[in-house]
């Protein structure tokens, strides 16, 4: 299990980059996680974390887009702007989760 | 008298109706309330389009395969009033109940998709979930003349997760059958990043679209149909231009659970996935593809489920405890094309493997390898289907719990 480096602490991540101990989170990390795919945190950025982090504890499940949409109040064009290419994997990833499992 | 109410009266909903009037004993009621008077064989419903069923194949009356000792009631159901253990009908009539067993399925919702009902619909773009829309499949591609086949999956989950899958291999097939496969492009687009949701299965999946030559456009999470230039457009500014659209649209459990509001963002019941109850009340139970549990949403899942769910109803019944656990087995065929198959077994905690199913290394199935009897066992399903699982008896050699017996599954170092 590779560790590194990132926002002055060491965090321990998969062979895809996700965090394995979300302990090891904070809004730093988040931020140098951002970076890493070319993103600088804003308002908007933070609203999408914050429902992710609130729904996580509800139901320890990424929430998928419709449930973005619909819970969260977030349009998918908005994800879509905010965290381009595959906005749920990289959101899921800015904010320490696992990679959402695959449907079934 | 006491009073067991079922809605829904599809594949969960009329097993549930057959093992309870069988085993519930006389001072329990049993009744059924579906809203349409014919029972669909829906996975029939993907080989309408090449011809292999007809019409007659896959629709019967409902009425044929409820017992006797229960009540069927044809109506629309308005909702569910949980708190005071009763349905409202639409019409204002009220059901009482000391069981509910919520077996309302799932359907195709096209109009979730910015202009999918558009003029394309129904002409151009056509789904192969419902009857009406296997029919006129099977009617296009009768009349194809070439061109750009474009297969898309909306988003997931959807009720039979190979089926579109199945779609294009048969599609590959017919096309060679007919002389037309040299004039037709096959495109495979899909939000998922591979062919299928499970790793190891997707992967040999993946070989065989390659090996057909269908294209497969991954990660693509469709926003929009333009229904005037006939291209479909994902979210990140991607498009497939389509001669012919194969939909599958986003599944969405029944309306009658939103406006209950006892579902998810999708209309799907929060369900305990080992006894089946609904996560809102105990005396409501959830099965087939109502439910949100993170197994597949297929026929044989319903059918595993009833096994469960009809030996904890009946402890629940007696007040006793609910010692059944429901372990997530899906059992499925997928057709290959060119007269082979599949077979994929697998649960919550064990993705499809290869292998020899029900026997280790005689099968006769091959698991996740290609095989003619594989094609044989999907055909004969049916028979299976409309004489024996629907009635709820147990069908030979296949338990509801999935049996790690003939399956080689890797070791996690390799």
């Amino acid at each position: 299990m590779p560790s590194k480096e990132i926002a002055g602490t060491t965090i321990d991540v998969n062979e895809e980059g996700f965090l394995t101990d979300r302990s090891q989170w904070n809004k730093d990390v988040a931020a140098a996680l951002a970076s890493e795919e070319g993103i600088e945190l804003t308002d908007e950025h933070w609203k999408v974390i914050d429902f992710i982090e609130a729904d996580y504890a509800e139901k320890q499940a990424i929430p998928g887009m419709r449930r973005m949409n619909k819970v969260g109040g977030i349009p998918t064009k908005d994800l879509y702007r905010l965290f381009p290419n595959g906005p749920i994997k990289k959101a899921a990833r800015i904010s320490g989760y696992p990679k959402p499992a695959s449907c079934v | 008298m006491k009073k067991v109410l079922i809605l829904g009266a599809g594949t969960a909903g009329t097993i549930m109706a057959n093992t309870l009037s069988r085993k519930a004993g006389k001072e329990w009621k049993v009744t059924i309330i579906d809203q349409s008077e014919e029972h669909y064989y829906q996975p029939g419903f993907l080989f309408m389009p090449f011809g292999v069923y007809t019409e007659k194949d896959v629709v019967k009356p409902r009425r044929k395969y409820l017992p006797g000792r229960a009540e069927y009631r044809q109506a629309k159901i308005d909702r569910i009033l949980p708190d005071e253990n009763k349905v409202l009908l639409e019409g204002g009539r009220e059901e009482p109940y000391d069981i509910l067993i919520i077996s309302t399925g799932c359907d195709i919702a096209p109009e979730e998709v910015e202009g999918l009902t558009g003029a394309d619909w129904r002409a151009r773009s056509h789904d192969f979930y419902t009857f009406e829309g296997a029919r006129r499949l099977a009617a296009a591609m009768k009349d194809w003349k070439g061109g750009r086949l474009v297969i898309n999956i909306a988003e997931m989950p959807i009720k039979c997760p190979v089926a579109p899958l199945e779609f294009a291999f048969l599609a590959d097939w017919y096309l060679n059958k007919t002389g037309m496969r040299d004039k037709t492009e096959i495109v495979y687009t899909t939000p998922l990043s591979g062919a299928f949701t499970k790793p190891i299965a997707s992967a040999i999946l993946s070989h065989l679209l390659d090996e057909k030559q269908i294209k497969v456009v991954q990660d693509f999470s469709i926003g929009e149909v333009d229904n005037e230039n006939h291209k479909i457009l994902s979210w990140d500014q991607r498009e497939v231009e389509y001669d012919l659209l194969v939909s599958v649209p986003p599944n969405m459990g029944s309306s009658v659970i939103e406006r209950s509001d006892m579902g998810d963002e999708l209309n799907y019941v929060p369900t305990n996935r080992d006894t089946l109850q609904a996560k809102a009340a105990d005396n409501i139970f959830v099965i087939g593809d109502a439910t949100d549990l993170p197994t597949s949403k297929a026929g044989s899942v319903a059918h595993f489920e009833a096994e469960v769910l009809t030996e904890n109803i009946l402890s629940y019944m007696k007040g006793e405890e609910m010692e059944e656990r429901f372990d997530g087995h899906a059992n499925c065929f997928i057709e290959s094309g060119n007269g082979k198959g599949f077979l994929l077994d697998f649960n919550y905690e064990q993705e499809p493997v290869p292998g020899h199913f029900p026997f280790p290394h005689v099968g006769p199935f091959k698991l996740l390898g290609e095989s003619r009897i594989n094609h044989l066992g999907k055909l004969a399903f049916k028979y299976v289907y409309w004489h024996m699982l629907l009635k709820g008896y147990p069908i030979p050699l296949v338990d509801h719990k999935m049996s790690y017996m003939g399956k080689k599954v890797p070791q996690k170092a390799s």
